[in-house]
């Protein structure tokens, strides 16, 4: 394949696209996907069918389109005889409402008079996409679908313009930083792979996603695969690899099945492969599914993994940029990391650092998940306040409740309180005030949550998941959950508090790996700005949540009697 | 007892050691492909017995030890048979704080089942995950291969009951 040959192909399919009335996009990710939205693509496919509609609409599988929890989502752009295109997005779609949908709507020309979402509301009007830009436009199974809409246009652009150096330069210049959760220089680490001496590189991108309540890698995968691969083999090219791997969790069958089909297209079509746009540049990419461990995230375990062995953590230096893969330098990025690097190549360094803060460049997207209004995948520019995020995007805390902690960061995270909202969120702010980036995970909690119950929780994960290698970890996270078990069950005293923090001073500092050094963030953030609901599990034997139900008789007037076991 | 050639089928003459060994002719025999082949044997006989995990190390040759220990390091892979259905509770932040924990404790109430446990009847595992990326259709939970979101507790429990009185 060669420029023209890809010209060639744009072209014909958005001919194709223009001879089409109406564009029906179904939501096919895995939010809406578990809400029945398969059934729901079938049922207008055949609709169509039967009502000799498919010369003039097309019905298409597409990544997620933000509002999961509203799913089914079936995105309609209709043109109309002025040229001008008219989208109606449908909410809650089910088998008979596509039926209506097809006879109304597509047949018919009039849209359905309710159902719809408002389409200038703030939870769409406020995001800026970039890594979503592909959803609800690119078809992942489809590579043309794709193609029309720029996929791999920057890898040509890259390997026909630009020196491998020139790539490092412009992805320095972006201020692009690692969405795996540290926030690392994406440019840095890849000029440090570049430089690394070596007959063989190898680019991994590490799709673990093992935060619980994070889907965005997820979303990505499957909504628009290619985006990521393309990102995958141009940075091949910048540092010198021929060869990449996507490690993928096993969780996650969809994206494997999705990253399959992509991966046998783009080969197909030479754009993975030998000279890749008739350059000299070689680039294959293989799949590599995880078996359910989280720690397989960390970039150390996760290599050993692809290794075929138990994934355990070992010291770094030295750090896989130096001696990774089978000793090989390797190149270890984030899903998210990757689907950015398109867009930079794209519009150059200096316009993706246009957007963002200071030191957090671009967008980020955040999985909104919990007691909140709206649920789901919101892009917003680095530095959008967590009110914006929260209350404007994600409508407020249902059912009337009060807002009362936002967790980001997964397990290596911290509970952000109310009064402080209006904090811009980046890398360096979310560190400041006892929190974490991660991968992008938010969870809102309303009054109904208990923060010494969550802290537990948090604490049982890492206790389940630490691999066991490190002593500190190993015998401190079930350590430190049995002492706040004994907190929930009202059986701990002030010295088990202060025991707790001891033992989580600890395990930072002398862990081996960011599990163990994570590990007791969610306690000391919550012990930082909620000690007072700690105190009332320790002094007055209640939980002023009300989720804790020790097996201790409550000894103070605050506890509902019903609430007391027998 | 066991066949000494890692290819050369199975001395009981179950054909999925002939698919096992065509998934190990697709990885060219290769050590690092141990989770790939863990994976396909699982797929083939739903949990990873003794005998399936000799047969793997003599074909990928390696020693037991090192199979056992990683088909033990990883979550996903199971020594123990299963039930004929799989549900799939996720207790994921986002599923623990909408009320997946109420899902379980029905589970073991009205079917007296617990996490990873499987049903008297042998019908119905009940596993954990943590996270299976539907969060913003918490809460979720996967019948056998199915993903289903926002369930609710009678939902599930209608859901086992069918599967343990299908005949
Ligand atoms: C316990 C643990 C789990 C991790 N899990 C992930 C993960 O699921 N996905 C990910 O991209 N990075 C994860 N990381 C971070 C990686 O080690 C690594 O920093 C990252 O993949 C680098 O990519 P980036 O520079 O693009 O962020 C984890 C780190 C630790 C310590
Ligand atoms: S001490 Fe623990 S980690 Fe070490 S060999 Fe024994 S069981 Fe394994
Ligand atoms: S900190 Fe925990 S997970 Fe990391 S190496 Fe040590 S024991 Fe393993
Ligand atoms: S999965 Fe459909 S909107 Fe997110
Ligand atoms: S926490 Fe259950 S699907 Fe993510």
């Amino acid at each position: 394949m060669n420029a023209e040959e890809l010209q060639e192909i744009v072209e014909r399919e958005l001919a194709r696209q223009e001879t089409r009335r109406h564009r029906v996009a179904v939501c096919t990710a895995a939010g809406c996907l578990s809400l029945g939205s398969d059934r729901v693509k079938a049922a207008l496919v055949r609709g169509v069918e039967e009502a000799q509609l498919a010369d003039e609409v097309e019905v298409f599988g597409t990544g997620c389109l933000g509002l999961c929890e509203a799913g089914a989502l079936v995105q309609v752009d209709s043109r109309q005889a002025d040229g001008h295109v008219c989208r109606c997005l449908y909410e809650k779609v089910t088998e008979a409402r596509a039926v209506e949908l097809v006879r109304q709507h597509l047949a018919g020309g009039a849209p359905l008079p309710s159902g719809q979402l408002p389409l200038d509301d703030p939870f769409f009007a406020r995001q800026h996409r970039v890594v979503l830009q592909g959803s609800g436009v690119r078809d992942p199974e489809r590579l043309e679908s794709c193609l029309a809409a720029g996929a791999y246009q920057s890898l040509q652009k890259a390997l026909t313009e630009l020196t491998p150096t020139d790539v490092i330069a412009e992805i320095t210049a972006s201020g692009l930083r690692g969405r795996g959760g540290g926030g690392y220089p994406t440019g840095l680490k890849w000029s440090t792979v570049h430089k690394a001496s070596g007959p063989k590189k190898v680019v991994i991108c590490n799709a673990d996603e093992g935060d619980p309540g994070a889907f965005m890698d997820r979303s990505v995968l499957e909504g628009d695969p290619h985006r990521v691969l393309e990102g995958m083999a141009i940075a091949g090219y910048a540092v010198g690899a021929e060869q990449g791997f996507v490690y993928v969790r096993g969780e996650y069958p969809l994206a494997i099945d999705r990253l399959k089909v992509a991966l046998k297209q783009a080969e197909r079509l030479q754009l993975l492969g030998n000279r890749i746009f008739e350059t000299g540049f070689n680039f294959r990419i293989d799949l590599r599914i995880g078996a359910g461990a989280f720690v397989c995230g960390e970039e150390t375990a996760l290599i050993a993994s692809v290794e075929g062995r138990r994934g355990t953590p070992r010291p770094r230096p030295p750090y896989p940029a130096v001696s990774g893969l089978w000793g090989l330098p390797t190149l270890i990025n984030n899903v998210e990391t990757f689907a950015n690097v398109a867009e930079v190549i794209r519009g150059g360094g200096a316009a993706f650092a246009a957007v963002g803060t200071e030191r957090s460049k671009g967008t980020k997207v955040f999985a909104l998940a919990g007691k909140i209004a709206r649920t789901g995948l919101v892009e917003v520019p680095m530095g959008t306040t967590l009110r914006e995020i929260v209350f404007d995007i994600g409508g407020g805390i249902p059912d009337g409740k009060a807002f009362k902690a936002a967790q980001t960061g997964g397990p290596s995270g911290g509970c952000i309180p109310a009064q402080h909202l209006d904090l811009p969120v980046d890398y360096e702010s979310l560190v400041q005030v006892g929190s974490f980036m991660g991968s992008g995970g938010l969870i809102v909690m309303d009054e109904t949550s208990c923060m010494v119950d969550v802290a537990a929780f948090f604490m049982e994960f890492c206790r389940d998941e630490s691999c066991g290698k490190c002593v500190p970890c190993r015998a401190g996270t079930v350590q430190m959950h049995s002492l706040l078990q004994k907190l929930t069950h009202f059986e701990g005293s002030e010295a088990d508090v202060a025991q707790l923090e001891e033992l989580a001073e600890l395990l930072k500092a002398t862990s081996l790996c960011g599990l163990g050094q994570g590990a007791p963030n969610p306690v000391l953030s919550t012990l930082r700005y909620f000690r007072d609901e700690y105190l009332a599990h320790v002094r007055e034997k209640r939980c002023p949540a009300g989720v804790c139900k020790g097996s201790a008789p409550a000894a103070s007037a605050g506890a509902p009697a019903a609430e007391v076991s027998p | 007892m066991s066949d000494p050639g890692g290819s050369a089928g199975h001395p009981s003459g179950d054909k999925r050691f002939k698919m096992l060994d065509a998934a190990l002719r697709r990885q060219q025999y290769q050590s690092d492909a141990l989770l790939e082949i863990l994976h396909a044997a699982q797929e083939l006989f739903g949990f990873l017995s003794d005998d399936v995990l000799t047969y793997v190390g003599r074909g990928l040759k390696l020693p037991l030890s090192r199979v056992y220990g990683v088909a033990t390091f990883y979550n996903l892979f199971t020594l123990e048979p299963k039930g004929a259905h799989t549900c799939t509770v996720c207790l994921g932040t986002a599923c623990y704080v909408k009320g997946a924990g109420d899902i379980l404790q029905g589970l073991t109430e009205a079917h007296g089942v617990k996490a990873g446990g499987t049903t008297a009847d042998g019908q119905v595992s009940v596993v954990v995950a943590r996270c299976v990326g539907a969060c913003g259709a918490a809460p979720a939970v996967v019948f056998d291969h199915q993903l289903t979101g926002q369930q609710t507790r009678a939902a599930v429990l209608e859901r086992v009951k069918a599967w343990r009185s299908a005949p």
